[in-house]
């Protein structure tokens, strides 16, 4: 129970169907003063007295958990050591992997309770596969489609048939006081939001070059490459201009030689994909379906792949900004019952096919990128491996470029 | 339901609450000069007397104060300031390692803040104050110490100090010594001026009274500049308006607990007894923490290896058990408590921590409770803590 309304509505109807429910805050800030104050976030002492007084509304018991250490390790030194690799990790899906249903999970069903309860906007279908909210705007199965069958097995998420509104409107009725409390949208780690400040507290200063993927030409300085995020145009600081007088993007994101490349925004453009570590529950494969890159993304047709440890993604209709470090979720349509996860994997690199690409002479030009020390490449039209930085550039960027990637809550 | 920590807030005893309802239909205020005022005041000097009577001190010794916290702070900085003042020379506190936060923290403040030195006294296993540690520090800092304070007894692991030869080491060295006696009025016999204490916290709701009233006893000649200011309604020392209702409930519990202490002890020690030789019976590899001698008789305190306090707690609580794992908590997360870790326990051994405290309405039926539900709580514990990595 974050303190929030999702948790706490969610809470109330387990407890209502009957189960014997327990209420558990997760502490996960070291100092409880150092992460974000104030009603918009998690972690805080007034976000634990939240929880408290909902549980009590409820009628259920209430403890805080002291996840703080495992929350640092798992969650905040991954999110620094991505960016530092130059991908672009999503805290939240990974606390969902390694803390709500792992840390969590783990302890609870030793401790003897049967499954962890959730206020996640997701479905889960009789069948135990993901699915998602009746809420589309609101809808987290991308941040849950990291979860394994076993997991799922284990997760109950009460909210699914539900839109925000209408949980909103049922914690006021049940008399919860954190009915109108403001939706959290920011990283809870990062109290004032400043991921870039963050990540140069964490990773210090390192100017490097940002590098022209066409002509291979140093355009401009930057101050540490962890701060480009893959689509950004504005505040590259450009002291070349363009051949052709266009706006350039961020392509990728190079760590081995701290180089940001950019490009046009035609170069953006990958239509394949490919990720590691899928997570899929048994479609057979190649299969026709939708992929979604990133949190509240748009949904690409693509033929989806799974062989061993790699997912394939043949995007029917071209994606721009794909960052390495981001998930893929497969989504076979169900408009009666709520898209179906089929599986998920993490990105590592976006590349345009050969027979796409406009002008063979940007694949000699690029720089043979090779991002992250986990192989992910960049290949011509650059995409392959990149740094979002959340809040970095999110307004400044243009249309169907990630606004704020992994910064989504839940 | 097994209510097992008392020490935590032990239920009002009914004459506590009987003369608290009664004075509270009541109107005055005991500075007020009028028939109703005087009437307030003679409640609250009567439980003064009370108070002094049942503790072996003067009614004049006898501050009221919002609890023991405040009388803590009181005696601490109160008494700091006051010698500092006297003479630049008196810059440093002594204190035990195994204060209630309510020292501890007011200690550390004039440390970070007043520009006090600080000098911390070791405990040994059984969390007990070594008299010639103090010797030391005196012979060492004699001419520099303000103030010193040792509690009574501890309020995790139940451990007495050696109160009267501290106080009497303090007294030869002309400094005034403060103890924390919260945890052992009607436990232990606790007398103020035999102790040759300077100044002693008490409090209200660990006797029976009510929470949010307590005293600090201080001796007529001990200097101590006020925390409040205000009315000077407490000698000057502590001013607000006197809660005449708590203050005669305080009144009323104290002398009642003070009176059937030997025979408290004596039931309640025994249930104590019991209930330790099961559980270590229950849980062959526990750890009983504190002395064996010298200890509060409700007191029982255990590390249980391999599982985590504040799981064993859920557990319990469950089943209807209530306990502590005695530490400090912050956004209700569990510390290492810094008791245990002084008397030389390791963090896991401090966090598989579990205090059961027994009290005036203890009974042999809760001590079953708690062995009912014990064995399958440290059995779950146990596996909870087994999948993770070690710290």
């Amino acid at each position: 129970m974050s303190g929030g309304v999702d948790s706490a509505v969610a809470a109330a109807r387990a407890h209502d169907a009957g189960h014997d429910v327990t209420g558990v805050h997760l502490a996960l800030a070291r100092n409880p003063q150092t992460y974000r104050t104030g009603a918009r976030g998690c972690c805080t002492l007034e976000d634990s007295r939240d929880a408290r007084r909902a549980a009590d509304v409820i009628g259920i018991p209430f403890y805080v958990w002291d996840m703080a250490d495992q929350f640092h390790e798992s969650v905040v030194d991954d999110f620094v050591a991505e960016y530092a690799a130059g991908r672009t990790p999503n805290p939240c899906l990974r606390c969902n992997e390694k803390i709500k249903f792992e840390a969590v999970l783990d302890r609870a069903v030793a401790l003897g309770f049967d499954a962890v309860v959730t206020g996640h906007h997701a479905r889960l279908g009789a069948d135990g596969l993901l699915r998602r909210s009746v809420d589309d705007a609101k809808d987290q199965s991308y941040v849950l489609a990291v979860l394994t069958g076993d997991k799922l097995s284990r997760a109950i998420f009460p909210l699914g048939d539900s839109t925000k509104a209408q949980v909103r409107d049922e914690a006021a009725a049940r008399g919860l006081a954190v009915a109108d409390k403001p939706d959290s949208h920011d990283i809870c780690f990062i109290a004032d939001g400043d991921t870039k400040g963050f990540l140069q507290r964490r990773l210090g200063e390192a100017p490097g070059d940002i590098v022209d993927a066409r002509t291979g030409e140093k355009v401009g300085t930057h101050n540490g490459a962890y701060a480009y995020t893959v689509g950004q145009r504005k505040g590259l600081d450009l002291r070349v201009p363009a051949a052709d007088g266009r706006p350039r993007y961020v392509l990728s994101i190079t760590p081995v030689t701290n180089t940001v490349t950019v490009g046009s925004r035609q170069d953006l453009e990958v239509d394949l994909v490919t990720a590691t570590r899928p997570i899929w529950h048994g479609e057979p494969t190649p299969v026709e379906c939708d992929v979604q890159l990133r949190a509240h993304g748009e949904v690409v047709p693509a033929v989806v792949t799974v062989d061993g440890g790699t997912l394939t993604a043949r995007l029917l209709s071209p994606a721009r900004g794909v960052a390495a470090g981001q998930a893929i979720v497969a989504y076979r349509r169900d408009p009666e019952g709520g898209d179906v996860v089929l599986g998920s994997a993490t990105i590592t690199a976006g590349t345009r096919s050969p027979s796409d690409v406009a002008g063979s002479a940007a694949v000699a030009a690029a720089p043979a990128a090779v991002a992250g020390g986990a192989g992910s490449s960049s290949a011509a039209a650059g995409a392959g491996s990149s740094s979002a930085a959340a809040g970095v550039g999110s307004s400044s960027v243009a249309a169907g470029v990630p606004e704020a990637v992994g910064a989504d809550r839940g | 339901m097994a209510y097992l920590d008392h020490a935590a807030t032990t239920p009002m005893l009914a004459e506590a609450l009987e003369a608290y309802v009664a004075a509270a239909r009541e109107v005055g205020n005991p500075s007020s000069l009028h028939a109703a005022g005087r009437h307030a005041r003679r409640l609250v000097e009567e439980s003064r007397e009370r108070i002094a009577a049942a503790l072996g001190a003067r009614p004049s010794e006898v501050v009221f104060t919002s609890g023991g916290t405040e009388s803590d702070n009181l005696a601490a900085k109160g008494i700091f300031w006051a010698r500092r003042s006297a003479s630049l020379n008196h810059n440093r506190v002594v204190a035990s390692s195994v204060e209630h936060h309510a020292v501890m923290d007011a200690v550390e403040w004039l440390g970070a803040h007043e520009g006090a030195q600080v000098s911390w006294l070791p405990v040994d296993a059984a969390g007990r104050v070594d008299p010639s540690a103090l010797a030391a520090v005196i012979d060492q800092y004699g001419d520099e110490i303000a103030v010193i304070s040792v509690q009574w007894a501890n309020n995790e692991v139940g451990t007495a100090q050696p109160v009267g030869e501290l106080s009497a080491l303090a007294a030869a060295a002309g400094i005034p010594f403060h103890t924390d006696a919260v945890q052992a009025v009607g436990q232990v016999p606790v007398d103020f001026t035999a102790s040759g204490a300077a100044a002693m916290t008490v409090t209200g709701h660990k006797v029976g009274g009510p929470v949010g009233v307590g005293a600090l006893l201080l001796g007529r000649d001990v200097a101590c500049t006020p925390l409040l200011h205000g009315g000077g309604q407490e000698r000057d020392v502590r001013s607000g308006t006197l809660d005449t209702p708590g203050v005669v409930a305080f009144a009323t519990a104290v002398e009642a607990t003070v009176k059937a202490q030997e025979e408290y002890a004596a039931r309640v020690g025994a249930l104590r007894d019991d209930l330790v030789a099961r559980v270590r019976k229950a849980v062959p590899d526990v750890i009983y923490n504190g002395a064996t001698e010298d200890r509060l008789p409700g007191n029982a305190h255990f590390s249980f290896p391999g599982c985590e306090g504040d799981a064993l707690l859920l557990l319990l609580d469950a089943q209807g058990i209530s306990c502590s794992t005695g530490s400090a908590c912050s956004a209700g997360v569990a510390q290492p408590s810094h008791v245990l870790i002084a008397m030389g326990a390791d963090d896991d051994r401090a966090r598989s921590s579990l205090r059961f405290t027994l009290g005036h309405t203890s009974t042999a039926a809760d001590v079953d409770a708690l062995l009912a539900a014990l064995p399958g709580a440290v059995e779950r514990a146990r596996r909870a803590a087994a999948w993770k990595t070690p710290r």
